[in-house]
């Protein structure tokens, strides 16, 4: 387009930009310094399948591990997000075996009786918090699996609640715990039998089952295109940013 | 330290400076004043990529024959397919189902879910892994009038007025009267929603909407919503079974024209495998990486319009397929994350936009597709953009504006994800505005369908984003996810009940030996396959070696 410059995913790398040689399962690439892991990938000329989702540090599928060459240290990151680094030694680990029970959520109560009956593993926790220390979403991952263990189960579902289980913790734990599905029940207990329900949200639901915008509905689908049009501009009050404070209501209640 | 280069950190300047009397404007309630509908309709013409000459052709083959698309979508629809029906002996089916859901995000993980509960046996099958989609990228909300002050009445003329009155009405009416039930749906699954401490939603504005009803969970909605799915989806593998890495890559019919099954390619041993089924639900999604116009997109990896291929292979009309939507609000810096999403919710918490000069120039709430013909303006027409060190244009949202409006810890609070996704790059977006440009954000229009799933093929459903109709021209804000849920349920219920009854036929791909007759008699010649699969991000320095010229077994 005319005037923008737009090079869809390409990343653009200026000149002069610094070459780094990263180690991709050990063989050596010159990528551009600036760039991510996933795209060093792509640059060295890999098509990727698996371990490539959704390029934004969200979904976990490209979870990887490096080492700086010469240096003991292990580190964690997302492909996605994580740039590279002169001598990174990396793999992605794209799969990890895991654990995962069968529940009927309904028929289960949000208990340490309920976690230690599906995920009795937990138990075990050593405490080394390497899960922890191997996020790469900084999640506490060790205190999450304490509080499943402790029958905390909303304090476990909040600490949890960035996860995006990409496995990196279950891939080092000693205990061979799976962490990401113990917070995964732990959030839907939460979600499910924890937080009140929505009291409005049932009632409406009733209203709509019993028909009762169903009129005001089929009087918007045979509108004229001019009566819509009205009806859009003139008779839509804006409900104000500070509404809850103010106790707001509309003043034309036909259709509510 | 800033994360920001002295070459920008000028500009923020600028913006601190006009910082503290837009907070104190917006406490008062006054707001930058929105456009009428004749100025949307003159900026949407001038400045949105839509509307620009030389983005669009005419494509010659299928059922929009003579119709235009955009020129990267058209290439797809004018390509051959990646198999020779000739090598397939379709009476020996590999799998046979009640239900093959094509896709795994959340319209086909509801769909799945849905006609599992009616007793159906279901294959899902995935490009990726299952919930690899759109749906964990959504990050601000999800739709439904649930509040006493709210109804579906306004909730679907927000959703007209936003599709530019264009929107089927009848799907428009489904998807505002479920919307509540999918709400329901969701709580009961153990959806972790943002409530108050008696159980109420915490509801807020999105663009475009006239009542508070974008229900979120901080703002990584989409992730959760489908990290809720998939796990429930896993609860059932009596029911469905899911099979990854292995898209769809033609629909099969039966000899009287009903839908019949697919064809799918094991991306890991490039099998073909032929399922035979009495129902199929297209849910591939959508389109952003075929990157119109060389823009970058918010999409995931996977969203390559394959559905859109294959159905309209199938004879599958398309509507409002030439209309892409544009998020306003992508990333332009740092570089690493050019083109990704952030979310609405930051301008529904407060924060504005403001050019190079620290000045507003929007409202920050208009419809996506004003709002980013308004910014394309501001950075262009105007030259009041700001230039990045890679030569990018983009103009500021000023996300410090939200600590100050709604207290201190509140942008760690509501948008943990993006915080986490800048600081990894030393910006802190409760300190510092971020730098925007509009990105590619979504695939308005799709397949043809009815209020219930239904295409014009029987026992083809579609549902979600390669679904056309619903939103017209231009979504709103939290009606994806919704979508997604409302068609993926009614696509599951019911082809649950169709496959009660159906008898399927004799199984061709005679659908495909037509349409490559056809792009013969057009005189077509390319050598361009579809569907696409995976985008080709190899650079064409590594292409130019790739010299294999004999192939031996699969190593390419």
């Amino acid at each position: 387009m005319k005037g923008i410059l737009l090079t869809g995913d390409k990343p653009i790398i200026p000149e002069g930009t610094k070459m780094v040689p990263v180690y991709i399962m050990g063989k050596k690439y010159d990528v551009p310094e600036t760039l991510t892991i996933q795209k060093a990938l792509e640059y060295a000329g890999y098509q990727l399948i698996r371990g490539c989702g959704c390029r934004g540090g969200i979904c976990g599928a490209c979870a990887t591990v490096y080492r700086i060459m010469g240096d003991h240290k292990l580190y964690f990151g997302l492909a996605c997000q994580t740039v590279v680094k002169e001598n990174m030694v990396l793999t992605q680990i794209p799969f990890y075996p895991y654990k995962r029970r069968i529940h009927d959520i309904d028929n289960l109560e949000p208990t340490a009786e309920t976690m230690a009956k599906i995920y009795p593993e937990i138990m075990k926790c050593v405490g080394c918090n390497t899960c922890t220390r191997a996020c790469p979403m900084e999640i506490k991952v060790m205190d999450y699996i304490n509080a499943a263990i402790r029958g905390d189960i909303e304090r476990c579902a909040k600490l949890s609640l960035d996860c995006i289980l990409c496995g990196l913790c279950t891939s080092r734990c000693p205990a061979q715990i799976t962490h990401y599905n113990v917070g995964m029940l732990a959030r839907r207990l939460t979600g499910a039998k924890i937080f009140k329900s929505a009291e409005h949200l049932k009632a409406r639901v009733q209203e709509i089952q019993s028909g009762k915008y169903e009129p005001f509905l089929r009087e918007l689908i045979e509108a004229s295109e001019e009566e819509l049009k009205r009806r859009y501009v003139e008779e839509r009050e804006w409900e104000p940013l500070d509404s809850k404070e103010k106790g707001w209501k509309p003043q034309d209640q036909r259709y509510l | 330290m800033s994360g920001y280069p002295e070459s920008l950190r000028e500009s923020i300047k600028l913006v601190e400076k006009t910082r503290a009397e837009r907070v104190e404007k917006a406490k008062r309630g006054e707001i930058f004043k929105p456009l009428t509908m004749e100025q949307r309709k003159e900026v949407l013409s001038k400045f949105h990529p839509d509307y620009m000459e030389g983005t669009k052709r005419v494509v010659n083959v299928g059922p929009d024959k003579g119709e235009m698309f955009p020129n990267e979508l058209a290439d797809l629809l004018e390509a051959h397919s990646r198999i020779n029906p000739k090598d397939f002996d379709l009476n020996n089916y590999d799998l046979e189902t009640d239900v093959l859901v094509i896709g795994g995000g959340g319209a086909g993980s509801s769909a799945a879910i849905m006609a599992a509960y009616q007793g159906a046996r279901v294959i899902l099958a995935t490009k990726l892994r299952h919930g690899d989609a759109n749906t964990v990228m959504a990050e601000g909300g999800i739709q439904a009038a649930d509040q006493e002050v709210d109804s579906p009445y306004y909730h679907f003329l927000d959703t007209m007025g936003g599709g530019h009155f264009l929107n089927d009405r009848k799907i428009v009416a489904s998807l505002t009267s479920d919307a509540p039930i999918i709400a329901s749906w969701l709580e009961k699954l153990g959806m972790m929603f943002d409530k108050y401490p008696d159980g109420r939603m915490k509801v807020r504005h999105g663009g475009g909407t006239c009542r508070k009803r974008m229900h979120s969970c901080g703002d990584m909605t989409g992730s959760e919503i489908m990290r809720v799915l998939r796990d429930e989806v896993r609860n059932h593998p009596d029911k469905i079974e899911v099979i990854e890495f292995s898209p769809a890559v033609e629909l099969l019919l039966d000899e009287n024209g009903r839908c019949a099954g697919a064809i799918l390619y094991n991306l890991e041993t490039e099998e073909y495998i032929v399922v035979k089924a009495k129902a199929v639900i297209m849910a591939t999604g959508g389109f952003g990486r075929l990157h119109f116009n060389g823009f970058p997109c918010t999409n995931h990896y996977g969203a390559t319009a394959d559905g859109i291929v294959m159905a309209y292979r199938a004879g599958i009309k398309l509507r409002f397929m030439d209309s892409v939507q544009y998020h306003p609000t992508g990333v332009v810096f740092p570089e690493q994350n050019v083109g990704l999403l952030i979310t609405e919710k930051v301008r529904g918490l407060g924060a504005t936009l403001l050019n190079k000069y620290g000045q507003e120039f929007v409202f920050p709430l208009e419809p996506r597709d004003v709002e980013s013909a308004c910014i394309i303006r501001e950075c262009t027409e105007r030259g009041n953009g700001v230039v990045t060190p890679t030569g990018r244009l983009g103009v500021w949202l000023d996300s410090p504006m939200i600590d100050m409006l709604e207290g201190e810890g509140t942008v760690k609070r509501e948008l943990p994800a993006k915080y986490i996704q800048f600081i990894r790059h030393g910006i802190d977006i409760s300190k510092e505005p971020m730098l925007i440009f509009p990105t590619i954000h979504y695939q308005n229009g799709g397949l043809w369908m009815d209020e219930n799933a239904r295409t014009q093929i029987e026992g083809l459903y579609s549902a979600g984003e390669v679904s056309g109709g619903v939103h017209g021209r231009n979504r709103l804000m939290g009606n994806s996810l919704l979508d997604i849920l409302v068609f993926g349920r009614r696509a599951g219920l019911h082809a649950g009940e169709y496959v009660k009854n159906v008898k399927i036929g004799k199984l061709t791909l005679e659908h495909v030996v037509k349409y490559e007759q056809e792009l013969e008699q057009a005189g077509i010649k390319t050598d361009r396959i579809a569907p696409m699969i995976l985008p080709d991000y190899i650079r064409e320095e590594v292409k130019a070696k790739e010299k294999t010229s004999r192939y031996f077994g699969t190593l390419r």
